[in-house]
This record gives structure tokens, sequence and C-alpha cells, in this order.
């Protein structure tokens, strides 16, 4: 292993390779990622990786509105095909209340030029045909929202940055990080040590650790999510099918698996659980049996976990620690955090180099908690 | 063995798809699942996994016991949708 680097980065999931591959697209030098496991062993390679620009806040649109970009040519700029698919997403309301919320989130979306329209159930049915529109008021539609492959990302992002020279170690865990009070001294690690005066802490579920294991207090905490699939099947419907009053999201996979999950905040495991429970399975294939009536005879194949990085406002942390100079995060991202990656990457290589950001980065910076200026955005799961 | 035999059947990935990840720096077998998908099938790797182990192993030099094989995922008995959500709808 190396003994200096201008730049640690700890975590191989989609957020530290993005960084990664962005700094060394700058001209960093001397890059390191540190990865205790093997790329997108976390969250990264575990999710459903679907992207949306339907939010409910200014920023968070134009974050995926502009991640979307990215992603659009992102098999061209990373020389791998990371199987992107915009298929659309189909956001279904239940209630009045909805009904005014994307109403409102639709005209906030065309004002960003996103394509997204209000739609009616028989308007819905016609983009989904087998669908059960029963207690459906409106839905929303934006046809350009999509998924990518998240593993195939993931690598692609690795594979690209080592490219450019940065130097990727697995299997190599993050033990310590020695500071004075210049700041940061060293990494510690399971296999030895690596001097820096910078590290990116892209550590998903388990950023509040690395925040512990350099004396700094990050008030995030790691929440199991469940997502099963099932075989294979002929085409039945295009785009991704999305309620967070009914609380589901699912879709069919380009290649025929039907792939989706619904978040449990009141009675999943808090911690780094990775187990699966028979409820879920059963709550979720309810669900989209009610949805799809013609999925009841298609049978699931495996179900699995990993962790949402919950922050107090679900919404991701990015920038430097107050308490540690040139201790940088970007972290808490919860249900939305592999869609962002493409932008925050670059968000983060610029903020790390030049100080200053292509988008707006103060809002989500750490100390907003402490201001109590929560981003209250209405639309997640 | 060669690049074209096919190492898993449902989702028809040859020995030359593997090999080729393998010359990556791939190593473990979730990574080579995951990039090409063999034992992601109908059959969940009952079919394949043995082989392609013993061909991971074979081909870095290791012994079978040293590649890490997966550890999430649990392959489940394929159950239809509507048995899990208790009985047929209407
Ligand atoms: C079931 C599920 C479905 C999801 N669906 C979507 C979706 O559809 N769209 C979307 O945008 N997002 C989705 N998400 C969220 C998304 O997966 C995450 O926000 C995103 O992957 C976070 O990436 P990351 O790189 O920050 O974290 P991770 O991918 O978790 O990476 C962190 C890495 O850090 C490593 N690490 C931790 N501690 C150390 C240490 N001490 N030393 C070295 N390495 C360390 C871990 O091993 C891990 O590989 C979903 C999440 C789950 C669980
Ligand atoms: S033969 Fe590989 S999954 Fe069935």
């Amino acid at each position: 292993m190396i003994e200096k680097a201008d730049i640690v980065i700890i975590g191989g999931g989609v957020q530290g390779c993005s960084i990664a591959y962005n700094l060394a697209k700058r001209g960093q030098k001397n890059i390191v990622i540190l990865e205790k496991d093997t790329v997108a062993h976390g969250a990264s390679g575990r999710c459903g990786a679907g992207f949306r620009q339907q939010f409910g806040t200014e920023m968070n649109c134009i974050l995926a509105r502009d991640s979307v970009k990215i992603f659009e040519q992102l098999s061209d700029e990373l020389e791998y095909d990371i199987e992107l698919n915009q298929r659309g997403y189909l956001i279904l309301a239940y209630t009045e209340k909805e009904v005014n919320q994307f109403r409102k989130n639709v005209e906030l979306e065309r004002s960003l030029d996103i394509p997204a329209s209000l739609i009616t159930p028989e308007e819905a049915r016609e983009i989904v045909p087998c669908l059960n529109t029963e207690d459906v008021l409106a839905a929303t539609y934006c046809p350009t929202d999509g998924n990518v492959n998240p593993l195939l990302t993931t690598f692609a992002y690795a594979e690209a940055a080592q490219r450019l020279g940065v130097k990727l170690y697995q299997f190599t865990e993050v033990q310590k990080i020695e500071t004075d009070k210049h700041g940061i001294r060293e990494v510690l690690t399971s296999r030895g040590r690596i001097l820096t005066d910078t590290v990116v802490n892209a550590a998903g579920g388990h950023a509040r650790e690395v925040g512990e294991l350099a004396g700094v207090e990050i008030p995030v905490y790691a929440q199991r999510h469940q997502i099963l699939v099932t075989e294979p099947v002929e085409p039945l419907w295009a785009p991704m099918l999305m309620s967070f009053s009914r609380n589901f999201y699912f879709q069919q996979l380009p290649h025929g698996s039907i792939l989706g999950g619904y978040g449990d905040p009141e009675h999943e495991i808090i911690g780094h659980d990775t187990g699966t429970s028979w409820e879920f399975a059963a709550t979720m294939a309810k669900k989209m049996t009610s949805l799809v009536p013609i999925l009841s005879n298609v049978r699931m194949v495996r179900q699995w976990s990993g962790s949402y990085t919950m922050s107090p406002d679900s919404q991701p942390i990015l920038g430097e620690h107050p308490q540690l100079e040139r201790y940088y995060m970007s972290l808490g991202f919860s249900g939305h955090g592999f869609m962002l990656a493409p932008i925050t990457g670059v968000m983060m290589a610029e903020y790390i180099m030049e100080g200053s950001t292509c988008l707006p980065i103060e809002k989500l910076n750490i100390t907003r908690f402490e201001r109590g200026e929560l981003i209250l955005e209405p639309s997640v799961v | 063995m060669d690049d074209n035999t096919i190492i898993c059947r449902c989702e028809d990935v040859t020995w030359g798809e593997i090999r080729k990840q393998l010359d990556k720096g791939y190593m473990t077998l979730d990574e080579i699942k995951r990039i090409t998908r063999a034992g992601m099938g109908p059959c969940q790797g009952k079919t394949c996994q043995r082989v392609l182990l013993h061909a991971i192993a074979r081909y870095l030099n290791k012994r079978v016991e040293e590649i890490q094989i997966s550890t999430y995922r649990p392959p489940t008995k394929p159950v239809p949708l509507g048995v899990l959500a208790g009985g047929q709808d209407d």
C-alpha cells in the first residue's frame, strides 16, 4: 500500500467512486479510495438505481435534472455500458393533499425544464394498461426519468477513476483517522497507514462511525431497507410505479424482472443489518398484486436489503466538517443517493479543489441542523 | 473449456465473458455475478455456481475455498406474488 496520498476517500460506493473520478478528471493527483469490502458492496450495489426529477424542492429538482444530463452521456464518458433506460416514473396520488402537492411540484418542475405533467387516472392507464387505478385521483409522469444498472455504474466510475491514476484498495478498512491541531495527519487502516491531510467520508451507512474515527460528530444513522425481485417475464409496462402515501415503488427492468420495495421507517431495523423479513415480502407482494393484478402468478426469486443513510431531514450532507479542516463529507442520502451521485461527485470535486461549485452547495452543509434550516422535501419515500 | 463455453445457461454467460472480468482484477463471486449476471437466472445458480467457482479458482490459481462467495441475496424458492400476498386476489 502507498504511504502518502493527497486525498483519501473512504468508501467504494457510487459516491466515493464518482468523487474520485471527478477529482482525477479535473487533474487532481494522488487520490486513494479505501473500501473495507469490494466496490458496490454497500447500498450502491443493493439499490434499485432508479432516477427521477420529480421532487418538491427547487434544489432537488435541479440536482436531479443535472444528474440525469450526466447519466445520459455517462456510458460514453466512462467507456462502459451502464444500461441506462429512460422509461419514465409514474407517481400516483391517492389523496387531495397529494394532488395539490403534485400540482405545485409539476409547476416547479416545468419552470426548470423538467418535462413532467399532471395526468388523469385514464391517462395513466394509457401509459400502463395493466394498472389498477382504483382510488387513484391523479398522477404525475415524467418520461425522461429512468434507471441504470447500479453495479455496472459503480464499477464504471471505479474503473474510469483508476485509468486516471486513482488507487483503489479493497478489503481495506479504515480504523482511525489521526488528527492534531493542524488538522488531519494520517489514516490508519487494516493494512497499514497512509499520510494525508484530506479525507472524504463517503462511507454510506457507516458514515457516523467514520466520523467518530476522526472524533467528529455526524448526525446520521443507518436503517435497513428491503427490496425484492421477480423472475423475468414478458414486457408488461414501462415506467417506474410509485406512491408516497401508499408507500411503494416498483418497475419492470429491461430484461423482464420486476424490482421494488417500500420504506418502513417505523419498523425497520436501525443499524447495519442486511437480513430480510417474510413480512416485507408478503406486504410488498400485496402492494404489487393489488396495483397490477396480473402479477399474481409472477414468482419472486430473491429478496435482499441494504442501508439507507438517514439524516435529520433525509437530505444529503455535503461539504467540509466545521470541527475538522479538510474532512469532507458526501453522505446521508436517504433513499436517493444513487441518482444524485453523478452531480454530487462533480460538486464535491469542485468544492475540494476550488472551494466553489457549479450548483449551490451551502444549503447542504452540515451546519444547517444547528441553524434549524432543515430542507423540507415533501416528495420522498 | 474455451471462451465460448457457456457457464451459466440461464443467463447465457460464456467463460470468455467471465475470464475478461477476472483479467480486469475482479476476483470474488459476487463481483463476477454482478457484472456478468452469471448465477442470477431463474435457477439462482443451482446449476452454474459450482462450475463457476471451480473455473474461477483454477484460473486464479487459488483453492476453491479462497474464492469469496456470495454474502447476500439469499436465493429463495420462487413463490408467486399472489401466494405471498395471501391468496389470489378476487
Ligand atoms: C433497497 C434500497 C433501494 C434503493 N433505491 C434507490 C433508488 O432507486 N435510487 C436512488 O437514487 N437511491 C436508492 N437507494 C439509496 C442508494 O443506494 C444510496 O443512497 C447510495 O447507494 C449511497 O451510496 P454511497 O456510496 O454513499 O454508500 P455505499 O454504497 O453504502 O458505499 C459506502 C461504502 O463504504 C464502505 N465503508 C464503510 N465504512 C468503511 C471503513 N471504515 N473503511 C473502508 N470502507 C468503508 C462500505 O463497505 C461501502 O462499500 C436505495 C437504497 C437501498 C438500500
Ligand atoms: S444456470 Fe446460472 S443461474 Fe441458472
